[in-house]
């Protein structure tokens, strides 16, 4: 009876002590697979408003998930292309943060308050949200000032052109475009003060039918330089049929119009994302909203094609160094406005937040603000 | 505007409105049957991407347009199905068709987003024609897919309103019961019309990415498929009135830019709702006049059940 007893008693003991070794080996595991998964796997998730194929502002954001993915080596990145701006957006970011996303990034406007939301569930978690307008403890915005690229495109075209009549085929008549249409007919006029932009508004970002029309009545119109705001490279492909030139966007759009195209301004996310992923990653990173311009590399003037003459390359060469050096911007005055007046006198310099609510247009540009 | 320029516009207007032109032809046949298809959008979709891809794949935008027709027919044979053998809701099915086509493209079509396209329709200058001074410009300067639809239009007309084919298509959508009753297979026609609705369908979209555009891209059609819609009642049933109006709407989108460059202040915004305005105009005077006359098939939207008769 005895030895039956102690069996028991032995027996139990041996549960009790698997039971406690298991606990504690649990307690390891707990503890160590967030520790492994944050070594080996650092999660980042994107949220695209189109597909990395469109060649346009999708897939700028694509190139610099790449060169994220090249520069902090370990690092897994996750992508969720076409979601709609919305309610939508909302359940597509929380699923990323579920996936064990620890950064979620958005590259359009619309995704600002379904990423505010979100980010209030989930402090832990930072967000980056490309042109947003407003920032929370764990979100910040960035943009970059793809004007002073846009700047230098103008005198590229300012220079080309032989009729002084260049077409600027816009999508919504926003801040953001006006500052570019603007931007652009300065560098024109700083090269050739004949020369005229005439803009057409298309109000659509990617129907590439719609652009197309635009772009052929502006050739109606008599330009033989077309520039264009816009994702898609439809007005690319109108120049080449046309036989006339061009200025792309987005990304370099050379190969949609071999002979047309001059140059484009470019989004070059990469630098700004390894920036703040690695802050993120070190700790030391805060929110904040991130308005970048040539001297970050955030935007930049694809390759110059080599039918323009090298003295328009040096002078556009030289225009980008004082940029960069801080000498000088493009809304430094003096400005003077579509009629003539003074806008901006000389010595001074427009704000961010002037630049960032322009509603009017720069002398020189022909059309009107709808 | 001197007279080149408007040449010029009524060519754009031309180029515009085919689009709208096949995919409103083939509404006309599918509604003159009594079938309501409104999934038009989802079919023009699937066959620009079925066009532009198969185009990439071989090489050449025949085989390319070929394919745009089948997959607008296999899109209306859904449609067709639900709606004639399973006497399924046909607005319901149409929106669905819609949706699904918006979808199914854009998921077919990922990887071939932005691509140039490999082989194209390019504009044809008919000998001696287009030499007609302002005509030639307007008419006879254009790719083969502007020709083909209006001899297109042409042939359907006289199919609905020369042959005995064309009869039963009236008849079944005028008056199921009846034709069932002289011996015309009521779902054989309708599918048929359906099935030529989406062939149509599918060339409209085709047109988009291998002549116009010409590209892929997701929702390329942005709209154009309800245009379509409303141009049917617009042009009042009939495939030649159809012409007529696909170019006065494409004209309208050409006019949107036109007048911006020759800086007439009207607004781009007012000018696309022009259309629409249009089409609630003739749907009211449609319906004032007595439906018959105008030509609205008196059991357009009903499922024909024979044992209900």
């Amino acid at each position: 009876m005895n030895w039956r007893k102690l069996g028991i008693f032995l027996l139990m003991l041996v549960f009790a002590a698997t039971m406690v070794v298991g606990c504690g080996d649990s307690q390891d595991n707990d503890a160590q697979a967030p520790d492994q998964s944050q070594q080996e796997e650092f999660k980042v998730g994107f949220i695209y408003i189109g597909a990395p194929g469109d060649a346009g502002w999708t897939f700028a954001h694509d190139q610099g998930r790449k060169y994220l993915e090249e520069q902090i080596p370990g690092i897994k990145t996750i992508t969720l292309e076409n979601v709609p701006e919305g309610a939508d957006a909302e359940r597509s970011i929380e699923q990323l943060v579920q996936e064990g996303c620890q950064v979620v990034i958005a590259n359009s406007f619309g995704y600002g308050d379904p990423m505010l939301e979100v980010a209030k569930r989930y402090p832990d978690v930072s967000f980056l949200h490309c042109s947003g307008l407003s920032t929370a403890d764990n979100v910040s915005t960035f943009f970059g000032r793809i004007y002073q690229a846009r700047y230098l495109s103008g005198m590229i075209a300012g220079a080309m052109t032989e009729t002084n009549k260049i077409g600027y085929a816009a999508a919504y008549a926003i801040p953001e475009v006006i500052r570019g249409i603007n931007a652009f007919t300065l560098g024109v006029q700083a090269v050739n003060p004949d020369a005229t932009v005439q803009v057409v508004w298309s109000n659509t970002w990617v129907d590439p039918t719609l652009e197309k029309q635009a772009a052929e009545s502006l050739i109606a119109a008599g330009c033989d330089v077309l520039a264009q705001h816009a994702d898609t490279p439809a007005v690319q492909q109108a120049a080449q049929d046309a036989g006339i030139l061009s200025v792309g966007y987005n990304s370099d759009m050379r190969k949609f119009a071999p002979d047309a195209n001059l140059t484009s301004p470019v989004w070059n996310w990469g630098p700004y994302y390894v920036r703040a992923i690695s802050g993120i990653m070190d700790g030391t990173w805060e929110s904040e909203a991130y308005w970048g311009g040539m001297v970050d590399g955030i935007v930049d003037l694809a390759p110059i094609a080599d039918k323009v003459p090298t003295e328009v390359k040096d002078q556009v060469a030289a225009k980008k160094q004082e940029i960069i050096q801080g000498e000088w911007d493009v809304f430094m005055g003096p400005v003077k406005a579509q009629d003539g007046t003074v806008k901006v006198p000389e010595g001074q310099v427009m704000t961010d937040d002037e630049m960032l609510s322009m509603d009017w247009f720069v002398y020189g540009v022909e059309g009107t603000i709808e | 505007m001197e007279i080149n320029g408007i040449a010029a516009l009524l060519a754009v207007a031309i180029v515009a409105g085919t689009p709208l032109l096949y995919a409103a032809m083939g509404e006309v046949m599918a509604e003159r049957s009594g079938i309501l298809n409104l999934g038009v959008e989802g079919m023009m979709l699937v066959g620009a991407v079925s066009g532009f891809m198969v185009t990439i794949i071989t090489g050449n935008h025949w085989i390319g347009i070929l394919a745009a027709a089948g997959g607008g027919a296999v899109m209306a044979a859904i449609h067709a199905f639900i709606t004639i053998t399973l006497k399924g809701n046909q607005v319901v099915s149409g929106l669905a068709l819609t949706i699904f086509g918006t979808g199914t493209s854009g998921f077919l079509g990922k990887n071939y987003v932005g691509m140039p396209a490999v082989d194209r329709f390019t504009p044809i200058d008919i000998p001696y024609l287009c030499d007609i001074p302002v005509l030639g410009t307007i008419l006879f300067k254009h790719d083969a897919m502007v020709y083909l639809s209006i001899l297109t239009a042409i042939v359907l007309w006289y199919i609905l309103y020369r042959t005995s084919w064309g009869l039963s298509i009236r008849a079944v959508g005028e008056n199921p019961a009846a034709a069932d009753a002289v011996g015309i297979s009521v779902s054989r026609v309708r599918y048929m019309a359906t099935i030529i609705g989406g062939i149509m369908a599918g060339l409209g979209g085709a047109y988009l990415s291998l002549a116009y555009a010409p590209t892929w891209q997701e929702s390329i059609t942005a709209g154009r498929g309800w245009i379509a819609v409303a141009l049917v009642i617009f042009a009042l049933w009939n495939p030649l009135l159809a012409v007529a109006g696909s170019y006065l709407f494409g004209g309208v989108e050409a006019l949107t830019f036109r007048i911006q460059t020759a800086g007439i202040h009207v607004s781009p915004f007012f000018l696309s709702m022009l259309p629409y305005l249009f089409t609630i105009l003739v749907l009211v005077i449609v319906t004032i006049r007595r439906r018959q006359e105008a030509g609205v098939p008196a059991a357009l939207g009903f499922p024909y059940d024979r044992e209900e008769r």
